[in-house]
């Protein structure tokens, strides 16, 4: 654009207004873009959505540090939706193949990740990884992201919900210095409840934490360990399935 | 580091986009980096001189432009620019609050110097 007058650089008709001439420098170029800087993951994310709704399957995007209880979370509500809900896992790890060995054997399709060097998981890798975990009767999908707070924020995989989690042992004021992940996750799952008493563990000031960064957010309080609050985090789930006719 | 990647994937974008419009060297590159973006302005800094070593951008300055948390109101309709620590309206307190603006990273623009165009303009000036 013209510095001068702001019109359209490489214009032919570039006499302006008739009536007076400023001199014109156009060494100097402004180029406005206003694009994203991961518009292309976005739009395989885009990609990933339609197919995955054109399925009729429900995604969640699991994100937290490592160690937060992604994993045994998992494994118990497979457990427990064997049979009711048919589920796949896609699992995101930088090295091994651990956490897919633990979710085997669930009544769910599951599908490892390995990023290397990468610290979340893209919606590129997660395309190629789809038609690995769904077949027609899949209604759930869940991705557990690489144990990372920061990087998967930023990288739209695809799904409906993003959920944060967030474990006992971590401190209460993680979503105010994680504020980009809390404030976006339309779901926090704050695990580990049954360490609460070995721990000087505040919920009424998480949870007033929580509020502050994602006023009214879905939060589950539950441990997977004791199978406490489980109830209303599986129910929800049942819940964001359509049903689909069981063939 | 997460912005090292990012700076890097941009950088690429931008060479993309210098090829598509002829331009060969960059002053100046105008990143947004929202607050709620997840992305570090001077981790964004640091990582940016390597991730122009050896491009086309090697010699452009960065200059950032941080986008506040802005959101509108559920209850009272109007947008408003709270702390991204602690989103409530801040026309009417609610928390009924959804964030519109303060995610994103984007190269908003690109400043260049073109020798060739001088002339062209010129000449066209010369004509009227
Ligand atoms: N006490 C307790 N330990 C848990 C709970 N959930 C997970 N853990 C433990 O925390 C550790 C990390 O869990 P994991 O599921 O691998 O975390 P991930 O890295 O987020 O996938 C393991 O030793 C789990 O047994 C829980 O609800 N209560
Ligand atoms: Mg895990
Ligand atoms: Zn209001």
């Amino acid at each position: 654009m013209c510095k001068d007058c702001g019109c359209e650089e490489g214009n032919a008709n570039h006499a302006h207004h008739g009536h007076h001439q400023h001199k014109h420098d156009h060494s100097a170029h402004r180029l406005e873009l206003g694009q994203k800087v991961l518009a292309e993951n976005d739009r395989l994310a885009e990609q990933n959505r339609i197919w995955l709704h054109e399925r009729g399957i429900v995604t969640l995007n699991l994100i937290s540090a490592p160690g937060t209880g992604k994993t045994l979370l998992l494994e118990e509500t497979l457990k427990i939706l064997e049979g009711k809900v048919s589920c796949a896992v896609i699992t995101g790890d930088q090295q091994t193949d651990n956490d897919a060995k633990r979710l085997q054997g669930k009544g769910a399709k599951v599908a490892q990740i390995e990023t290397v060097n990468s610290c979340h998981l893209d919606a590129h890798r997660i395309a190629h990884a789809l038609p690995e975990v769904i077949d027609e009767d899949t209604q759930l999908l869940f991705i557990e992201n690489v144990g990372n707070l920061i990087c998967p924020v930023a990288f739209d995989l695809g799904e409906d919900f993003k959920v944060a989690l967030l474990s006992t042992t971590e401190g209460e004021d993680k979503p105010l210095k994680y504020p980009s992940l809390f404030s976006v996750a339309q779901v926090t799952v704050l695990t580990k409840t049954d360490l609460i008493p070995y721990l000087q563990w505040d919920l009424d000031l998480f949870r007033e934490y929580i509020q502050r960064v994602h006023p009214g957010v879905y939060t589950f309080e539950l441990s997977a360990l004791t199978g406490i609050g489980m109830e209303s985090w599986l129910d929800y789930l049942q819940k964001l399935v359509p049903s689909k006719t069981v063939k | 580091m997460h912005e090292l990647s990012l700076a890097s994937t941009m950088v690429e974008q931008i060479e993309e986009l210098m090829r598509s419009h002829g331009i060969k060297q960059l002053d100046k590159v105008t990143v947004t980096i929202g607050a709620l973006s997840g992305v570090d302005c001077e981790a964004f800094e640091f990582a940016f001189p390597i991730a122009v070593e050896k491009t086309l951008l090697e010699g452009a300055v960065l200059s950032i432009v941080f986008q506040s948390v802005e959101v509108t109101c559920r209850d009272c309709a109007t947008r408003s620019s709270p702390d991204p620590l602690y989103l409530r309206c801040q026309t009417c307190g609610s928390n009924a609050v959804d964030v519109v603006s303060g995610r994103d990273l984007m190269i908003q623009s690109l400043e260049y110097t073109d020798s060739t165009d001088i002339t062209l303009c010129e000449t066209e000036s010369g004509l009227t």
